[in-house]
């Protein structure tokens, strides 16, 4: 009679170690997928005008002048952190403006303080506006609201909006039951719930995400301004380089974009450190 | 006898930080030219011209072929990319990681390198490669290459330091070479997070090659462009709603690979 426990044996009649779990296979088909939709990349470009011979050695040569002669020569220094500053300016207030937002739409969309229709209607929003890439909302609204910082604003703003109330509404659902129910009990309202239990446990999360979203923003607001020209140094970079064809220029601008993004890099990841001893550790 | 003081300094402390917020809302608001009131009125006008305009009809359907070939192009781009990207990002990783990096000096070099790939937008990236390598499928991979490299070390060093600190030395005590350690230590135990990052990294760049795209006349990016300039509305609808089904689609399949693996 056979054995009751089945043992794997390979063709040579070794016991197999290799399991063979469900997520094993999956992971190992997934790789085989990637790699299969790799290679066929890269047999389906387009590879028009393209010179591999002459463009390598061209951009080794184009990244020399452009990190190691870095100048400004149609604008000034003064202008040049002024369009930073407009940078800096579209990226806050779709964040911010999007925080408010967002606030409201993830008290609607977690699951704990709210029913459940409203919640999943939300998130289903949500995940559509997410779908749609930015660039394509800031286009879009450039042509009902006019091209410019309107229009930059508010499509940065959707995206904002979308990434913050799943962020939030995230956060929200870890607020400790115990707590809801207690209130719930003396007979608060909902709105008692969310100021005096909700709010005050969920704060400093509230703020990080925020500002890891403020971070994303300064580079989308970058190229914001490169793709559907919505100003500021974005804006200038594509003019650099489309335009006046000035690559030290360009290496300058890349310059100050790289330190700005580093300097609010490095901040969030204090942030992060500080704020989500969680997230860090596991 | 503190906890009034604190109270009060709390309170303090929370309203200068509103008046922060407040202040720098009207400067940015001055700086960019932006007006709050006059933006939130817009909204409702431009939702209103969104949906009076963009919406598929018969003529656009027409495109369609052009925009799913465009579209599997991104798609196939993205993927490579990202793929491409994950080689290199591996040994960055490696490199960079606290249990399994061998040298401090390459370790702050591999750390360097993903920051400032990282940093510098994929955007600029696209316009710095353009300029020699033309318009062409190329020069959109080699942006999102250079983009998720950095990104995808980042998430690597986390997840090798996070997960394989105890196994990495109870190997190293048995005398086991690097790469036994690497491969029969690091990648068994970090592959699923390494593959949910690379997923990940997939739906962002899909997202990115879009943008990408526009500037370099590649892919879905170029097409949507192209209708765009020449007033062809239903055309751009339909390119949205091709991105945003492709974006969707993809989302839920790495979902459904995440529940399984991790």
């Amino acid at each position: 009679m056979e054995a009751s426990t089945y043992i794997k044996r390979t063709a040579d009649g070794r016991i197999s170690i290799k399991s063979g779990s469900p997520s094993e296979k999956l992971i190992a088909w997934t790789i085989a997928a990637l790699a299969a939709l790799t290679v066929l990349a890269f047999l389906f470009f387009d590879y028009t005008g393209l010179d591999l011979a002459k463009a390598i050695p061209e951009t080794i040569y184009n990244l020399k002048t452009m990190f190691l002669e870095p100048a400004l020569t149609h604008f000034t220094w003064g202008e040049a952190f002024y369009q930073v500053g407009i940078t800096l300016g579209l990226a806050f207030l779709s964040t911010i403006l999007g925080a408010g937002i967002a606030f409201f739409l993830a008290l609607m969309a977690a699951t704990n303080l709210s029913k459940a229709w409203v919640s999943k209607s939300v998130r289903i929003v949500v995940a559509f506006i997410r779908a749609v890439p930015t660039v394509l909302w800031v286009l879009i609204f450039a042509i009902a609201a006019g091209l410019g910082s309107e229009a930059a604003v508010l499509g940065m703003l959707f995206h904002s909006i979308a990434y913050l109330v799943k962020a939030f509404s995230e956060a929200f659902e870890e607020v400790d039951k115990g707590i809801i129910e207690a209130l719930r009990a003396t007979g608060a309202n909902w709105w008692h719930i969310v100021v005096h239990a909700v709010l005050p446990s969920t704060f400093t999360y509230l703020l990080s995400w925020t500002f890891l979203r403020f971070e994303i923003n300064f580079s989308v607001a970058v190229a914001m301004g490169a793709a559907a020209g919505a100003g500021g140094i974005g804006f200038e970079l594509f003019m650099a380089s489309g335009f006046y064809f000035d690559l030290r220029e360009v290496g300058m601008i890349t310059y100050m974009i790289l330190i700005f993004a580093i300097v609010l890099e490095i901040i969030s990841t204090r942030l992060k450190g500080r704020y989500f001893p969680a997230a860090a550790k596991n | 006898m503190n906890e009034k003081h604190m109270k009060t300094s709390r309170k303090g402390q929370t309203i200068l930080f509103i008046l922060l917020i407040i202040g720098m809302t009207i400067a940015s608001s001055a700086i960019t030219g932006f007006n709050i009131v006059h933006g939130i009125a817009t909204l409702p006008e431009a939702l209103g011209w969104i949906f009076s305009n963009l919406f598929i009809t018969q003529e656009s359907l027409e495109r369609l072929p052009t925009i799913l070939d465009k579209l599997i192009e991104t798609i196939l781009m993205s993927v490579a990319a990202t793929t491409t990207g994950t080689i290199v990002a591996f040994f960055l990783g490696l490199m960079g990681s606290k249990s399994t990096g061998t040298n401090k000096a390459i370790g702050v070099f591999a750390r360097f390198v993903a920051s400032v790939s990282r940093n510098i937008p994929v955007v600029a990236w696209a316009l710095i490669l353009l300029l020699s390598f033309g318009q062409n499928s190329v020069t959109g991979y080699l942006a999102l290459f250079v983009g998720s490299v950095g990104f995808l070390t980042r998430a690597f060093i986390e997840s090798i330091d996070e997960t394989s600190q105890s196994a990495v030395e109870a190997l190293r005590a048995t005398g086991a070479t690097y790469f036994q350690i690497v491969f029969k230590a690091v990648l068994p135990q970090c592959l699923p997070q390494m593959i949910s990052w690379i997923l990940f990294m997939i739906e962002t760049n899909i997202r990115n090659a879009t943008l990408v795209g526009i500037l370099t006349g590649t892919g879905i990016g170029y097409t949507f462009d192209l209708y765009y300039k020449t007033l062809n509305y239903n055309a751009v609808a339909l390119v949205t709603f091709s991105i945003v089904l492709a974006v969707i689609l993809i989302e839920l399949i790495s979902n459904h690979i995440r529940k399984v693996i991790l």
